[in-house]
């Protein structure tokens, strides 16, 4: 069979190849054209030339395995794949712009744009993982964003499919991906745990706010092995005007155990979302790296970091919801919010991952807009944060777990919607007034965020005999 | 065009009526059989027949040890086992008997090799066990997608162009493209008698034209098939161990 030529004006399967955009060390990129497609296109071909790197082609099939399923505006739309008995090749979405390493040469870039861009890469991690993928290979060059601003990860030659055959689980007895990005236990062989992404993530935000990488540069397998019992400086000790929020959540995505991280990047996203509610441990305030003894101890005690059996990524994320409470503090709610916490209290036994976020609206008038209500809403505002932690004491759940948040709002269930679908909320737990007059003239709220939110809803409704009784 | 692989239907007849029904609800046009259509269950007359009506429409069916051993005693069998097939032997009529006795121990079809145990010595019966057995069976063939069964737990394997091997666990519905650049062997669930902890039946779709192949789990009735077995006098344990796929 003639292999059909991958060069300027050929054709393949209906794609017209452009010119040559790009030439890396596994594929080459070419600019494509369809007649039925008007997005700009990309066809990445491999390079599995005699000589050339065996490792090129099996991370050319994982992404011609799984780029395919992947959808969402986070990953590149796919457009077609060609098999290796003819011509390999995948057919995507051009993403326009650069990737974030052009701007390498800007580092450090302010703490405000590192958290803006860090949630924007944990929003897109916390969508690829629902999808069961883990993506491998986190770094400045695989992020790009498309003009509205959303992150958009690419190159998954790298990646792990939880439900699809690994091939690069035993193809190579060394970790592939890239030295300073990898996550400890990547080099223990584990490839199916999704915070190895957060990790990655940790050494970005490391590196774009300081301008030092964590880990160094080193490519040696030993330089590498270093990050499994040698923790990096605190950022602190190299910026002292560090926000302690941020060395927070920077040494959490980087710990050396996965289980020390954030248990999913929609909790990270969260927490880059809501700076000021950051719970700050020890972490945040470090100038030193952890004492020798602590060093030898995980050099010399493997079993701390042991490889943990397969895990199933679909549950693991189930374990870590982030679970809204959406609550009243009028009076009169006394007995729902108490089978408000009840209901809450039952979640968050079975799910030690969970966090909670307990939701207040603070109804604002339509038409009083008037200034002099500033100060009075500031208090009010107040106020409602101490009645939801106050609401939240008896579950006494640790504070890296409970965040508060007062909205003000017009319509309280469109802003608990609002609330939702930006923080990536998976369960609303709402309680549903009998017999109120305020439901009677408002419409209920708990019934329009059951009927329009995108996650699970909980309506809870305390029992009869306590309505009667008020 | 679809296919729809069976293996280790060993006469159940709830689960492998649960399994056609879902096979042809989902557009599958071609049928597979990996053998030991017989054995262990307790309706090997509508088995067999079932299996003789599919291959007479087009249906592959290839040889089992269980087969095999209707006509041909075996040593290798558990007492058990041969406690079923010395059951089965006698509920057979000499046509279904020739049937079985007849069957191919392989069959080629296009670029896929269909197998009860494994490719390297199909007569042997080895069991597919981890990833060396897999690798020579891979390599005994030069077909892109071997399919056998004979373990009753689903698993696929894959060797490399530089005959590197992986393995993975199927996960249910979730369509595996088997890609052209390396060689595959599917390896079967059972209908009959599954033994990874699940006791749904087991089987695999295949698009010849997408190259993905499917794993599938069809819950069925199985306290009429652990009744049955009762009912016939078999060994209790071979009820037992259906309700919970061990």
């Amino acid at each position: 069979m003639v292999k059909p030529l991958i060069e300027p004006g050929a054709e393949l399967d209906g794609f017209t190849i452009g010119e040559r955009v790009h030439q890396g060390g596994m594929a080459t990129l070419w600019t494509v054209t369809h007649p039925g497609i008007t997005m700009p296109l990309l066809m990445k071909v491999p390079r599995v030339a005699e000589g050339e790197d065996p490792a090129a082609i099996v991370s050319f099939e994982m992404e011609q395995m799984i780029v395919p399923r992947l959808a969402g505006p986070h990953v590149p739309g796919c457009f077609g794949t060609g098999d290796f008995d003819r011509q390999p090749y995948v057919v995507m979405e051009r993403i326009p712009g650069k990737t974030l390493y052009s701007r390498i040469d800007q580092l450090p870039i302010p703490y405000e744009e590192a958290r803006v861009i860090g949630g924007q890469i944990a929003t897109a991690l916390a969508d690829l993982h629902r999808q069961n993928v883990i993506h491998h290979d986190i770094k400045p060059s695989s992020i790009m964003f498309r003009p509205s601003g959303e992150c958009v990860l690419i190159d998954f030659g790298l990646s792990h499919h939880n439900q699809l055959p690994d091939l690069l689980q035993e193809e190579f007895r060394l970790p592939y991906g890239t030295a300073p990005y990898m996550a400890p236990e990547r080099l223990l062989g584990v490839r199916d745990d999704p915070r190895s992404d957060l990790f990655s993530l940790g050494v970005l935000l490391y590196f774009f706010t300081t301008g030092e990488r964590p880990f160094g540069e080193s490519e040696t397998l030993r330089g590498m092995r270093r990050r499994l019992w040698r923790d990096p400086y605190p950022p602190r000790r190299l910026k002292p005007d560090y926000p302690l929020w941020l060395q927070e959540i920077v040494l959490r995505c980087l710990e050396i155990e996965p289980v020390w991280r954030h248990p999913t990047a929609s909790q990270l996203a969260f927490e880059l979302a809501h700076p000021e509610q950051v719970k700050l441990t020890a972490r945040s305030e470090r100038l030193q790296r952890d004492p020798l003894s602590t060093v030898w101890r995980r050099r010399f005690n493997r079993g701390l970091t042991l490889p943990k059996p397969k895990s199933d990524v679909a549950a693991q994320l189930a374990a870590g919801p982030i679970v809204v409470v959406a609550l009243d503090t009028e009076e009169g709610s006394g007995t729902l919010n108490e089978c408000l916490r009840r209901t809450a209290a039952q979640l968050l036994q079975t799910l030690p991952s969970a966090r909670l976020a307990c939701l207040n609206v603070l109804r604002l008038g339509r038409i009083t807009i008037d200034r002099t209500l500033d100060e009075q809403g500031n208090n009010k505002h107040i106020d409602r944060m101490v009645a939801l932690r106050h609401w939240a004491q008896p579950l006494e759940l640790d504070e890296s777990r409970l965040t508060v948040h007062v909205l003000e709002a017009v319509d309280p269930a469109a802003a608990i919607l609002e609330f939702t679908r930006v923080n990536h909320v998976d369960h609303v737990v709402i309680g549903a007034r009998q017999n109120s007059m305020l439901r009677t003239l408002l419409g209920s709220v708990s019934a329009k965020v059951a009927a329009e939110a995108a996650c699970t809803v909980t309506v809870v409704r305390p029992p009869p005999s306590a309505v009667t009784q008020g | 065009m679809r296919l729809a692989i069976f293996a280790d239907i060993h006469a159940n007849r709830q689960a492998f009526s649960a399994c056609l029904e879902f096979a042809r609800a989902r557009g599958a046009e071609r049928i597979v059989c990996l053998g030991d259509i017989v054995g262990y269950g307790a309706d090997p007359e509508w088995a067999v027949d079932t299996v003789m009506d599919l291959v007479d429409d087009g249906a592959i069916a290839v040889i089992g040890n269980h087969d095999h051993a209707i006509s041909t005693p075996s040593e290798s069998m558990n007492a058990v086992a041969q406690a079923a097939i010395e059951w089965t032997r006698g509920r057979l009529s000499a046509q279904q008997r020739r049937f079985l006795a007849e069957l191919p121990l392989t069959r080629r079809e296009d670029d896929r090799l269909y197998v009860h145990s494994e490719a390297s010595h199909p007569a042997r019966w080895h069991y597919v066990r981890d990833t060396p057995d897999a690798a020579r069976s891979i390599a005994a063939t030069d077909a892109h997608v071997t399919f056998c069964g004979h373990i009753h737990r689903p698993a696929l394997y894959s060797m490399s162009s530089a005959a590197k091997m992986t393995s993975f666990v199927p996960t249910s519905d979730v369509p595996v493209q088997l890609l052209g650049g390396r060689r595959w062997l599917a390896v079967l669930g059972s209908v009959g008698q599954p033994r990874d902890g699940d006791p749904a039946a087991s089987f695999a779709m295949l698009d010849t034209t997408s190259r993905e192949v499917t794993y599938c789990r069809v819950p069925y009735d199985v306290e009429a098939a652990a009744d049955r077995i009762r009912a016939n006098g078999l060994p209790h344990w071979l009820a037992d161990r259906l309700l919970v796929g061990k």
